[in-house]
């Protein structure tokens, strides 16, 4: 019989008890990453399809939000660092092989690309608005005759931050429940399909929103089955993965994750999208509201339970 | 050249001077600590089994502390050590969640600190501070690639185990058993 009658391990004040080091900082800057992430990759979508007048909402209003919820997420990166004044040094070199870095530096790209795009609609949102600088005017000019190769550079860039909000955890080997590659695709379809939430709910038009909320059931379903996978992987690795899984499926974070992400964020925004589509009238805002609500807690429960998996020895 | 350590789980009494000689060698501050020690007691009465390992960074040759961080301030220098760069490092905690051996702390100056094998002191020619004070010699380190170091020597006649060789870091501390 082997029976542990007592493990002293390690105990170390001022240390063990923030090895979590990563609080609400990190889940909000990944949302928002992955919001932005979403309404960039549609916009850009619906801008190559041509499709600029039967979804304005889509390719012009919602844009306005990007770079507000990229600042934002911005801010919330830096809050996080302990160590603010150097934070200039992560734009002193690319490491390719670390998330933290490309992310940044997407980031970098992105923010100003969201930042024009929505200023090239900033004419049509308000009637005689006048830029000041005449600087402004010639790039307003050269992002509209750009328009077409600008949507292509913003949904690969779109792609590639939606994908990063999960990598930046998943790349953790330490961390058994991050350390898979279906967080990346996951993340990717969780912040494409909180993007739309968010375009539907600012959508007036009906044709816009049946469009997109066909799109959204197909997303949710998508991320319902990387769920299943996720686990179903877990269950069938390691001793850690399997600890990792358990945290889901009866440990703390049960109620959590099926109660609030699952059921609230996901089944039942879907079900009541697919009867708005068969014809009952659905207020609007709830699926989205639960979309955007599931995705966040999504990500601080991601956060906060990776956080507590470990290697044992 | 390949520097590790040897950790004779066998002969150490757990009296804890390799961790107070770091923190003064190193200016540890109060309350933080580089190197520490852990007590296992395995079994029930009366087969019980105690393990006392003194512990620290395990200057991982797979190293996910130096991969992972967006500076490049955890870098590898000659030897294999890991070592951060403190004005070059911003916080950010990546390389804390990187470390399957939680051996790194947020210094409370803000960057991330850890064991450096005392850098510093190997390059004068002298061993490290762990080393210099353990009263039973139950550390020894030095050049792994070296057959008569004091490291290889140690781990010569006897058997040892790393910690959590899945995490496939490919660390270089050495438990005897
Ligand atoms: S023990 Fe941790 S901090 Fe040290 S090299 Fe390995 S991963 Fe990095
Ligand atoms: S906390 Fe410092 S050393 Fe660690 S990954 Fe971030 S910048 Fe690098």
């Amino acid at each position: 019989m082997k029976e542990e009658l007592f493990v002293s391990g390690r105990n170390i004040p001022n240390i063990d008890p923030f090895l979590n080091i990563w609080h609400w900082e990190i889940p909000v800057y990944l949302y928002l990453g992955g919001i932005s992430a979403g309404i960039m990759f549609f916009a850009g979508l619906f801008t190559v399809l041509g499709k600029e007048k039967e979804m304005p909402t889509t390719v012009k209003w919602s844009t306005f939000l990007v770079p507000v919820a990229l600042v934002l997420g911005l801010f919330a990166l830096f809050l996080d660092l302990k160590h603010q004044l150097f934070f200039w040094r992560l734009y002193t070199t690319i490491r390719i092989e670390s998330p933290m870095s490309w992310g940044a530096w997407t980031l970098m790209f992105i923010t100003p690309l969201s930042m024009v795009w929505a200023a090239s609609y900033i004419k049509e949102l308000i009637p005689g608005w006048k830029w000041k600088l005449g600087i402004l005017d010639t790039i307003e000019d050269l992002v509209i005759k750009t328009r077409k190769p600008l949507a292509w550079a913003m949904m690969a860039l779109a792609i590639v931050l939606g994908v990063y909000t999960g990598i930046l955890l998943s790349a953790f080997n330490a961390r058994p429940l991050w350390n898979t590659s279906i967080l990346g695709p996951l993340f990717l379809v969780s912040g494409l399909s909180t993007g739309l939430a968010a375009i539907i709910w600012m959508s007036k038009s009906h044709f816009e929103r049946t469009v997109l909320t066909k799109i959204d059931i197909v997303l949710i379903g998508v991320e319902l089955f990387l769920i299943i996978h996720l686990f179903m992987g877990f269950l069938a690795g390691s001793a850690v993965k399997i600890e990792a899984a358990e945290l889901f499926l009866g440990g703390e974070f049960t109620t959590a994750f099926w109660g609030f992400v699952v059921i609230l964020g996901l089944i039942i925004p879907v079900i009541l999208e697919i009867l708005e589509l068969i014809g009952f009238k659905i207020p609007i805002w709830i699926p989205s509201i639960l979309v955007l609500i599931g995705g966040l807690i999504f990500r601080f429960i991601m956060v906060e339970a990776g956080q507590i998996t470990r290697f044992l020895y | 050249m390949r520097y590790g350590m040897a950790i004779d789980t066998a002969k150490c009494v757990g009296c804890g001077d390799c961790v107070v000689a770091c923190q003064t060698e190193n200016n540890v501050p109060n309350g933080y600590c580089r190197d520490w020690v852990v007590e296992n007691v395995n079994g029930s009465y009366p087969n019980v089994e105690i393990e006392l390992r003194s512990e620290r960074c395990n200057h991982c040759e797979n190293s996910p502390c130096v991969r992972c961080c967006p500076t490049g301030a955890s870098h590898i220098v000659k030897g294999g050590i890991i070592m951060v760069t403190h004005n070059e490092c911003i916080g950010c905690g990546a390389c804390i969640e990187s470390c399957p051996y939680d051996a790194r702390y947020s210094h409370p100056e803000g960057y991330v600190d850890k064991c450096t094998f005392c850098q510093h002191r190997l390059e004068k020619g002298q061993n490290t501070a762990c080393v210099e004070v353990c009263p039973t010699t139950c550390l020894h380190f030095g050049d792994l690639e070296d057959p008569y170091s004091d490291v290889s020597l140690a781990l010569k006649n006897r058997t040892w185990k790393v910690l959590a060789p899945e995490a496939g870091t490919k660390p270089q501390l050495f438990f005897l058993t």
